[in-house]
């Protein structure tokens, strides 16, 4: 399946994955059971995260979310707060190995539920109303894999977050009532933004930048939703933007891909933080 | 890919290609073993070499030779567990090749000082004295094995997968093939790899389903075939689980 062939389907997106993956009714049954599970995880390592402050192994991150979530909103935002503090929510306890669900790696784990759970929160929805949506979402992130592996290490931060961002904002487009082709042009919108995006995480451990970046792409996802959902559409066809991402993914050097070599990882200080960490 | 691959595994972080992959590689290999097993050591190779300590690889590798699952809050304090189990571990470090970067030789031992490979096949289902399982993290949690026992075979843990070892003689294959066909169930992959000619062989056959009990004990009545074991996936959280509660009920045993 195409990004093309499912922006053209008449029905939900969502319904079109389902449709693709020609799964008998028992196995349906045990797909859309098994994503109920992954929400409830979801739910679960938020609400973990969101009132802990716990530190992370090496002591760089595990207070972001708690301290966000109990500060005051001065922007008088709450989708925005409660967005990020979600996404980060999830990271900080992926960083002090607890129980996160990939989506579709543990270093992007947040941008999912930081968007879609942050968002049904705000509106007051049902969590039966996202088992659909985090279908398309996995459907959009299997598209994306069949182009490119999915993993900071082949394509750099932009083949992670990039995809958790464009699985988000397909599915809060359909959670919000967009159709298939705004779902997909929502996904286009939010990979064709995140291109070029680097893996550089300090030391190596997925704690700088990633916390604080799955917040800003849960942000990101729920922007390309609005858009989409306003009729905006991407100029270049969503297929097309894979193709881009990938290309781009091919062209970063080594150490722009999870080494810990390159960016943020090769500051003064982000080698000094390697090095004490290291002994 | 399954939809449930994308949107999960359920795991314990921080790194599904580092913490749960490494997890379900060694778990693979304690299922290939049978048993659990006293010693393991952990032979890591490059991106796993450099960063096995901040992405918990370390923990996970042994958590998954206990026969813990990748969402097991176990993990964090594997070392500790291992250590009550009694499990003796390990870690090097070595350029194993040309392999991907997330690369990890498995050594298990049911026996103290048994981690050698070679140690000799029981037959029937039985336990392995030792096994050496090479296999690779690909990312997203998903593995490929690519080696057991100095064997190149390949299977992923994805699907429930059939390992025999037999004798390189004319129609193991479609004896083999036959059975699995006539207990009705698909082959994903097959490969196949053997010493020298006419000697020791073994097969992994990835299945849509594990095989029938009759079945399984229709091929060991074959007499090229002197060992096989059903390993069964390891990639989805309802099999996972599987696992929990039969590691938890071995150890309390």
């Amino acid at each position: 399946m195409t990004l093309a062939d499912l922006a053209a389907a008449t029905v939900p997106a969502s319904e079109a994955v389902l449709i693709d993956q020609g799964l008998a009714p028992d196995e349906l049954e045990a797909l859309l059971s098994g994503m109920r599970g992954r929400l409830a995880e979801m739910r679960d390592a938020i609400a973990r995260g969101l009132v802990s402050d716990a530190k992370s192994r090496t002591g760089m991150v595990g207070w972001n979310a708690k301290t966000l979530w109990e500060a005051a909103d001065d922007l008088q935002t709450p989708l925005l707060k409660r967005v990020q503090a979600y996404a980060m929510a999830v990271n900080e306890e992926n960083a002090r190995m607890g129980r996160i669900v990939a989506a579709p790696t543990a270093g992007s784990a947040g941008t999912v539920p930081g968007a879609l759970i942050g968002v049904a929160d705000h509106l007051g929805l049902a969590d039966d109303a996202l088992v659909r949506p985090l279908v398309l979402a996995a459907g959009i992130g299997e598209v994306i894999s069949q182009t490119m592996f999915i993993a900071g290490s082949t394509g750099g931060c932009q083949a992670e977050i990039g995809s958790s961002a464009a699985m988000a904002a397909a599915a809060v487009t359909e959670l919000l009532g967009g159709d298939a082709e705004a779902s997909v042009h929502a996904a286009a919108m939010a990979l064709m933004n995140t291109i070029g995006l680097v893996c550089d995480p300090v030391g190596g451990y997925v704690e700088v930048p990633c916390v604080s970046r799955n917040a800003f792409f849960a942000v990101h996802a729920v922007s390309s939703a609005q858009l989409a959902l306003a009729g905006l559409r991407s100029v270049i066809p969503p297929d097309e933007v894979v193709q881009a991402m990938a290309s781009v993914g091919r062209m970063l050097p080594p150490e722009l891909r999870e080494t810990g070599e390159g960016g943020i990882a090769d500051t003064p200080t982000g080698r000094r933080i390697a090095l004490e960490l290291a002994r | 890919m399954s939809l449930l691959d994308v949107i999960g595994p359920v795991m314990v972080g921080p790194s599904s290609s580092h913490t749960a992959g490494a997890c379900r590689l060694a778990l693979l290999a304690r299922h290939t073993l049978g048993t659990a097993p006293v010693e393991a050591r952990f032979t890591l190779h490059g991106s796993f070499a450099k960063t096995a300590r901040g992405h918990g690889t370390d923990l996970a590798l042994v958590a998954g030779a206990l026969g813990y699952a990748p969402d097991d809050s176990r993990i964090a304090r594997a070392f500790d567990e291992a250590a009550h189990l009694g499990l003796d571990f390990g870690f090097d470090r070595a350029d194993l090749g040309d392999v991907h970067p997330n690369s990890v030789r498995i050594d298990l031992s049911a026996v103290p000082g048994g981690a050698v490979p070679g140690g000799g096949v029981p037959g029937g289902t039985g336990a392995l004295r030792t096994v050496r399982l090479l296999g690779s993290s690909l990312g997203g949690g998903l593995v490929k094995v690519f080696a057991v026992d100095d064997f190149r075979l390949e299977f992923s843990g994805a699907s429930p997968t059939l390992l025999v070892r037999h004798r390189d003689t004319p129609g193991v294959l479609a004896r083999v093939t036959r059975v699995i066909a006539d207990d009705d169930v698909n082959v994903g992959t097959l490969y196949c790899a053997r010493r020298r000619k006419g000697g020791e062989a073994m097969m992994s056959v990835e299945c849509d389903r594990a095989i029938s009990q009759a079945a399984a004990d229709y091929l060991l009545h074959l007499s090229a075939i002197g060992w096989l074991r059903q390993i069964p996936a390891v990639m989805s959280a309802a099999s996972d689980g599987a696992h929990i509660a039969s590691a938890t009920a071995e150890a309390s045993r």
